[in-house]
This record gives C-alpha cells, structure tokens and sequence, in this order.
C-alpha cells in the first residue's frame, strides 16, 4: 500500500513541523519569562495581572464577542436564503469574491465611507443632523470587523445547510411544527457544526486583528492582537509581546474546544 | 422548492450590497481628478498611470507576485510528500498527532505567528526581508496543502497501487504515474488556495519584513496609515479586476477537471 512508496517523502514535512510549528510555540513561552536584558523573570506574568493588562484582555474578548455575535447574526439567515436561490452556487461565489480582495483595501475604504465628509455623514447631513465622528470609534471598529468577516461565516453555514437533508424539514411540518419550532429543533441543531467553524473563523481573528484598530480606530480600541504587534515592534519589549501571546494562545485553544466538532463517523 | 419571499429578496440584495458598496465606492474614486474620496471631479486614469509611473510600486508588486508564486510551488511540493506520508503512516495516534500539529498555524492568529516566526528567524540568525518573507510564506501555506490533498489520497483505492506494483511498477512510477495523477486535482486546490494566502497576508509578513523589502499589504498599509491616496484606489480597481479574472478562469478550470473525471469514469 502506501507505506512502501512514501516513508521518506515525510521528512521535509516533519522538518517543517517542528521548525514552524512546535519551535515557534516554544520560542512564544521561553521568551516570554525573560526581560528585556534577556534574564529569567516571571515578571511579565506578574505585569499581566494588573488590572491594565486584565482589562484590556477582557475588552479585547468583549468585542471579539460582539463581532462574532453580529457577524453570527447576519451570516446565518443569508446562508440560509442562499441555498434557496436557484443557481446557489454562483450566489455563494459572489459572496466569496469580496473575502478575496485584500483585507486591507477593505478597511481603507471605510476611512473614506465613515469620514468626516464620507457618505454616511453626508446622507446624516440630508435629515438635517449633525456630522458625527464615526472613524476613530468602537462602533466603526466593529462594523468594519463584522463586514469582513461575514463571507467568512457564511462560508461554512452554507455548506452545513446545505447538506440538511430537506426530508427532515419536511417531516416536522408535517408533524405540526411551526417554522420557529422547525428552525429551533431540527435545522439549527443538524447546522451547528458549521456554525461552530463559523465562530472560530471570526472568533480569533477578531482578538487579534491589528490593522483594523489602527486604521479604523485610532487608538480607541486596544485589542490583544494590537498589544502583541506594539510590544514587538514600538516597544521592542519582547518579553511582554511573547506573554500577551501565550494568553492569546491560550484563549484561542478554550474556543478550539469549546467550538471543537465530534470526531467520528468518518470512514 | 417554495419561492423566496420579497422580505427574503431584500435581505439578501442588502447584504449583496453592503458587501459590494465599499469595493465599488472604492473603485468609482479611483477615476476621480479630485484628490479625495468624497466629491467626484471629473474623469480620469490618472491614478492608474501614477501606479506604472512608479517604479517603486512595480518592485513591490512584482516582489509580491514572485512571492506567493514560489511560496507556494514550494508548499505545493512540501505539502504533497507530507500529505502522502501522512497516509502512509499506520499508527492512528501518530497520525492524528501529525494531523494536529498541522492546523495549528491555520487556526493560529497571525500575530502570534508573525510574532514567534520573528524570534525564530532572529535566532537562527536569517536576514530580515526577501528571505524571511518567503520562508514565512512556505510555512503557513504548506498545513492548506495538506488538507487539500489529503482527502483525494484518502478516497483513493488502494488496489490501484497493488495492481500497479503487481505489473511491475517501481516506486517512483507508483508515486508519478498513479498517485500525482490521481490527486492532481487536491494539488491545484493546494497550491491555488497558497497563492491566495500568500497574495492575501499582512500581519505575518508585516512582521517578518525587514526595511528594504515591502509587499503590496504591507505598502498598502503604511500608505493607508499616512492618509488618503488614490493610489491605493487605483490599486484596489485592479486587484478587484485581476480577481474576477482568476475567478473566471478558476471556475471554468474546475468545471473541465470536474466533466474529465466524470467522463474518465464513463469510459
């Protein structure tokens, strides 16, 4: 079978596992108990428990939580509808052709959309009310992280739905079941799997995304990803940077297991 | 199948267009005389000239290109050999272990990897720039490889390489003439999908670059920090364009592997 073809077409990808995946993580946990002088500390540990650090790590998680919420919100009933149009397919590409164009360009289009003299202030202007400062804010932050991430959450709701065996819908409103009903027991516990890798797709990023709180909010928003990326390379404190890091590994294994789907049944 | 109704019909015109409006918005200014994103002047390609004049921006863009195309010939080959000899391995826990280590850096934020790729390149002592943008780039496309071709080695059938050995095939045909044929389709998913995470990456490069050498997320990046330039609409009009080009060309690809397999079945 296999095994007397491919033995040794294994070692270029074992190197690469344990250079750029087991190193890196252990390089993440030995620098971040050193200081900067390069001696043994714990007291990067000890910085992050004050309540700078702590407060931080929970804002962070909050708006992760609220990008992941709308972005939730907004992506099931539209990959729902999808997969009740007649050419899905072509539908779903054209929900995935904006998730190919540079995150970047992206977000620099709404420092032109929320500007002060943007259309969105523009169209406010037309009732008569005031401009407002939109850039530089959580709300704009979150908006433009829940407007890229929801092709993202589309993506794997669709092809859960859309393996929905459309019998069972049936049989429950043969049953007497009302559409809510439908939805509550039958359609969103068979999707939940794709939901799950939904969160996860959105969820992370969202702790970490740099860019967007830059570009977007100024520095009203400090998420982990942000803090990592200013310890690395304005602060140059690498310690600090590498702790930050650890917590966000951390954080992120807690939603691989709580987002993490049944293994089995797989032949 | 019931038809949608018009609440439907809007909902999902309206996420098409939030989708879509800040690209278009971003485009329609990128033919703007004026120097902003707010009030159109007149006509012009004036931007778009800007690009090729300048020849900063082209080494960027070639930079950018030759990258994500070698990255990802390297991954495609890497990623190849590994997912064969992660089905050749027999032990179930040890191919489970391989098969976890390899997701984490698709599941890992990019800070963290930008951050740790950063301490390991600095160790081993590899120069900020070309070279650490590349390597980078290798490593965090090769674990998408390998969950491209793994299920095409997977649903393969064994007794194709038995046949094959029984006739008088060496390892090197097994592994040319039967296998590489046979999954060839996962390969091109592999390697399109790297090209697309290469094209597609800040955050890993923005970290691992160096002074000299730039790619167009990072440009972008640090033009968007800087304020409002047409320049990066005219860019954005291009990449947008280049796209739905490669989309086209990808689905008719897809589609004439899909009608050869079928028909090689028929035969």
């Amino acid at each position: 079978m296999f095994n007397k073809v491919s033995k040794g077409s294994l070692f270029p990808y074992a190197f690469w596992i344990a250079l750029f995946v087991i190193a890196p993580i252990a390089l993440i946990v030995y620098y971040s108990m050193l200081d900067l002088n390069g001696h043994f500390t714990l007291n990067n540990y000890k910085a992050f428990f004050t309540p700078v650090y702590l407060k931080m790590t929970l804002t962070s998680f909050w708006y992760a939580f609220l990008i992941t919420f709308f972005t939730l919100i907004i992506a099931y009933p539209t990959a729902y509808l999808l997969t009740k149009t007649k050419h899905k397919h072509l539908w779903l590409m054209l929900i995935i052709i904006p998730s190919w164009i540079n995150l970047l360009l992206k977000t620099y289009a709404f420092i032109g959309i929320f500007g002060l003299y943007g259309p969105i202030n523009a169209f406010i202007k037309t009732f008569g009310l005031e401009q407002q400062q939109i850039l530089f804010t959580d709300f704009s932050f979150i908006f433009v992280s829940v407007y890229i991430f929801i092709p993202f959450m589309i993506i794997p709701i669709f092809n859960s739905l859309n393996k929905l065996n459309p019998t069972l819908v049936y049989a429950a409103r043969d049953l007497g079941a009302s559409s809510f009903t439908t939805f509550r027991r039958i359609i969103f516990p068979l999707t939940i799997d794709g939901v799950k890798s939904g969160i996860q797709v959105t969820f992370i990023p969202a702790l970490s995304l740099f860019m967007i709180t830059r570009l977007i909010a100024g520095n009203q928003v400090i998420t982990l990803g942000t803090a990592i990326e200013q310890q690395f390379l304005v602060s140059q404190n690498w310690g600090m940077g590498s702790t930050i890091a650890v917590f966000l590994i951390i954080l992120m294994v807690i939603i691989m297991l709580f987002t993490g789907q049944k293994k089995g049944g797989r032949a | 199948m019931k038809k949608l109704s018009t609440v439907s019909k809007v909902y999902l015109v309206l996420v098409f267009i939030i989708l879509y409006a800040p690209i278009f918005y971003l485009i329609f200014y990128s033919f703007n005389s004026g120097g902003s994103m707010n009030h159109f002047e007149s006509f012009t390609l004036e931007h778009y000239k800007a690009i090729f004049d300048d020849s900063r921006l082209i080494v960027i863009l070639m930079n950018t290109v030759i990258v994500a195309l070698l990255s990802g010939l390297i991954a495609t080959i890497i990623g190849t050999l590994g997912a064969i000899g992660i089905v050749s391995i027999k032990d179930h826990k040890m191919r489970n272990t391989l098969l976890s280590l390899n997701n984490v850096l698709i599941v890992s934020p990019d800070v963290v990897i930008g951050a740790s790729f950063l301490i390991l390149f600095t160790i081993i002592g590899i120069k900020l720039g070309f070279a650490s943008v590349l390597i980078s780039h290798v490593a965090f496309s090769i674990p998408i490889v390998v969950l491209m071709v793994l299920p095409k080695l997977l649903e393969m059938n064994t007794s194709l390489i038995d046949a094959a050995k029984d006739l008088g095939a060496t390892k090197r045909d097994v592994l040319t003439r039967i296998i590489l044929p046979y999954i060839q389709p996962g390969i091109f998913a592999g390697f399109f999908l790297a090209l697309t995470y290469s094209l597609d990456d800040f955050a890993v490069t923005f970290f691992v670059t160096g002074n000299g050498f730039s790619t167009l997320s990072v440009e972008i990046y640090s033009m968007a920090r800087a304020g409002i330039s047409l320049t990066i609409n005219a860019i954005s009009g291009l990449v947008f364009f280049i796209t739905v080009l490669v989309v086209i060309g990808y689905y008719f690809v897809t589609n004439r592997t899909k009608n050869n397999t079928s028909e090689g079945v028929h035969r």
